[in-house]
C-alpha cells in the first residue's frame, strides 16, 4: 500500500468515542482525574506519557476492561455508565459487551488464543459473536490477513509466528469485527526492536487509511508521523493535547517538556 | 588422501559426524543396559518365586483366565468412574471459582468432605449406607458412584488450577471481541485449561485403576474380587494376588503409554 493520501486529505468525521467525567480508583489509588476525551471517526489519537500516568487505564475503561469508578462512555451512538456498584448485573454486562462489539483491542502481549491458527482466530468472533457463515467469515479474515501481509501464515498456530506477524494477526482479528474504533495497548512494546517497524508500518497504513484508532504508544517517530492528534497524560490528567507538531515539537507545559527531553536523550 | 588435502569444512563435518555417530550408539548402549536389566529382574523375580517350590504353574494356568475376565470389568469401572469425575470436577471448579458465595460454598464443601474421609468409608456409604434412605444400588453401580464423587473432588482442585493458568490476557481478548461470558469459558479458557490439565487427569486415571480395586470389597466382580475368590477357596492366595497384582500393573503401563501419545499430539501448537 502506497502513502498516496496525507493526513491532510482526512476529513474528520462526527464524534465516534466520548468518554466523559472518567475517574478511576484501584483501591484508594486515584488513577484517572476526571478525563474527557472525544474521538472522531477517522480520526487517529496518540496517547503518550509515563509510565503510571493512566494512559493504558484509560484505554481499558473505553472498552470496560477496566469499570471505570465514575464517568461514562459513548461509542457509536452507545451511551453506557460507569456503574461499578452493579457491575455484574445482567444489563450492564450485555451493555458492555455492546461497546465491545463496536472496539477492536490490541494487547501489548497479542493475546491470540493459542490453540486455534491464524485464520481460527480471526473468523472465531466474526462466527460465534456475529453469526456469520463460515465462508463469510474466510473470506473476510483472509482479506484483512491479506490486508497486515500474514495471508500465507493463515494455517499456521500463534506459537509458530514471530512476535510482529503475532500482532499483525491480532490486529486482522480485531478487524474483522469491523469495529469502529481500535484501541491499541502499547502494541509493539513486547516486540523485539527488529520487529517493531512492520507493526508500526501496518497501523501507520490503516491510520492514513482512515481507520479511528487511539494508540497508547512510546513510538514518538510514530506518533508524528501517523497521528492526527496527541495527548499527554500526567497523574491521571490530559497534561496537554494538539496536533503532533505542537505536541512533540513545541509543548506548552512543563511536564510534556521534561517528558520528551527524556525521549530525546535517549 | 592425506588430510592435508582436505578443506577444514570437510574434516569439521566429519568430526561432527563422528561425535553425532558416538553419542548414538552411546544412547543404544544405555537403553540396551536398561532392558536387559527389567527383563533380568522379572525373569530373576519369577525364577526366584518357582524356586521356593510353594509356586504352582499349573493352578497359575488354571486360575489364569477366571481372574483376568475381571480385567475388562475393572477398565469399565475405571472409564465410567473417570468420565462422571470430570464431569463433577468441571462443575465443581467452576464453583469454586465463582464470586456466587452459595456456588462456592457448595463446591468447596463437596472437596472438604471427600478429600477428608477415606475412599474405602465412602465405597461403603454408597453400597451399605444409602439403602436405609430407601436408595438401593447394586455392587457396580455404588462403587461407580463412589468412585466418581471421590475422583471428582480431587479433579476440582485440578480443574481449578488449569482454569486459572490459563493467562488473564486471554480472558480479556475474548471479552474484547464481543463474547459472552460463557463463550469466554467454552471457546477460550476451556479448551486451554484442558490442555494444561492432561497429565493430571492421566495420572488420576492411572491411580484410579489402582484405587478401583477397592470396590472388591462390596463385590463387584472384578479383577482382585476374582483373585481372592480363588485364592481363598484353594488357599493359594500367592498365585492369585501375583495374577491380579500384574493385570493391574499391565493396565496402568498400557495406559501411561497412551497417555505420554495423547500428551505429545496435544503439544501441537504449544508454544
Amino acid at each position: 500500500m502506497s502513502h498516496a493520501s496525507p493526513p491532510a486529505a482526512h476529513h474528520l468525521g462526527e464524534a465516534v468515542v466520548r468518554a466523559t467525567g472518567i475517574e478511576k480508583y484501584f483501591g484508594r489509588n486515584h488513577v484517572l482525574r476526571g478525563i474527557d476525551l472525544e474521538v472522531r471517526r477517522r480520526e487517529a489519537v496518540m496517547i503518550i506519557g509515563r509510565s503510571g500516568s493512566g494512559k493504558t487505564t484509560l484505554l481499558r475503561c473505553i472498552n470496560f476492561l477496566e469499570e471505570p469508578t465514575s464517568g461514562s462512555v459513548e461509542v457509536d451512538g452507545l451511551r453506557v455508565n460507569a456503574d461499578p456498584l452493579h457491575a455484574r448485573s445482567r444489563h450492564h454486562r450485555e451493555q458492555i459487551r455492546q461497546i465491545r462489539l463496536r472496539t477492536g483491542m490490541l494487547f501489548q502481549e497479542f493475546n491470540l488464543f493459542p490453540h486455534m491458527t491464524a485464520l481460527g482466530n480471526c473468523i472465531e468472533a466474526p462466527m460465534r459473536v456475529r453469526g456469520m457463515r463460515r465462508d463469510e467469515s474466510v473470506a473476510m479474515a483472509e482479506k484483512f490477513l491479506d490486508q497486515v501481509g500474514v495471508l500465507e501464515k493463515r494455517d499456521e498456530y500463534p506459537a509458530r509466528l514471530s512476535g510482529g506477524q503475532k500482532q499483525r494477526v491480532a490486529i486482522a482479528r480485531a478487524l474483522c469485527m469491523e469495529p469502529k474504533v481500535l484501541l491499541f495497548d502499547e502494541p509493539t512494546s513486547a516486540l523485539d526492536p527488529e520487529l517493531i517497524g512492520e507493526v508500526l508500518s501496518v497501523m501507520e497504513e490503516l491510520a492514513h487509511a482512515g481507520t479511528t484508532m487511539i494508540v497508547v504508544t512510546h513510538e514518538m517517530h510514530f506518533a508524528r508521523e501517523a497521528a492526527d492528534r496527541v495527548i499527554f497524560m500526567e497523574e491521571g490528567v490530559i497534561a496537554e493535547e494538539g496536533p503532533p507538531e505542537q505536541v512533540l515539537n513545541d509543548p506548552q507545559t512543563a511536564a510534556t517538556r521534561a517528558f520528551l527531553r527524556r525521549f530525546l536523550e535517549t | 588422501m592425506t588430510i592435508v588435502e582436505q578443506t577444514p569444512d570437510r574434516l569439521a563435518r566429519h568430526a561432527i559426524e563422528d561425535v553425532e555417530a558416538a553419542e548414538r550408539s552411546s544412547r543404544w548402549r544405555w537403553r540396551g543396559t536398561f532392558a536387559v536389566v527389567w527383563l533380568g529382574l522379572i525373569l530373576g523375580l519369577g525364577i526366584g518365586l518357582y524356586a521356593t517350590g510353594r509356586i504352582d504353574p499349573s493352578f497359575i494356568a488354571e486360575v489364569g483366565p477366571f481372574i483376568l475376565e475381571g480385567a475388562p470389568i475393572t477398565l469399565l469401572v475405571c472409564v465410567l468412574s473417570i468420565t462422571a469425575a470430570t464431569a463433577l470436577a468441571i462443575i465443581g471448579a467452576l464453583g469454586r471459582l465463582s464470586d456466587n458465595p452459595i456456588f462456592n460454598a457448595i463446591a468447596s464443601f463437596y472437596v472438604s468432605v471427600i478429600r477428608g474421609t477415606p475412599l474405602i468409608v465412602q465405597i461403603l456409604f454408597w453400597y451399605l449406607a444409602l439403602p436405609q434412605f430407601g436408595i438401593v444400588l447394586d455392587a457396580l453401580h455404588a462403587g461407580i458412584g463412589a468412585l466418581a464423587f471421590n475422583y471428582g473432588a480431587y479433579m476440582t482442585e485440578i480443574f481449578r488450577a488449569g482454569i486459572e493458568a490459563v493467562p488473564r490476557g486471554q480472558q480479556e481478548a475474548a471479552r474484547a471481541i464481543g463474547m459472552t461470558e460463557s463463550q469466554v469459558m467454552r471457546r477460550v479458557v476451556f479448551p486451554q485449561a484442558l490442555r494444561i490439565v492432561t497429565p493430571a487427569i492421566g495420572n488420576e486415571f492411572i491411580a484410579m485403576i489402582k484405587d478401583s480395586a477397592l470396590v472388591y470389597l462390596i463385590g463387584v466382580r472384578e479383577v482382585l474380587w476374582r483373585a481372592d475368590v480363588m485364592g481363598t477357596r484353594f488357599f493359594r492366595s500367592v498365585e492369585t494376588l501375583l495374577i491380579a497384582a500384574v493385570v493391574y500393573w499391565i493396565l496402568t503401563i498400557v495406559l501411561s503409554y497412551f497417555q505420554s501419545r495423547l500428551e505429545r499430539r496435544m503439544a501441537r501448537g504449544d508454544r
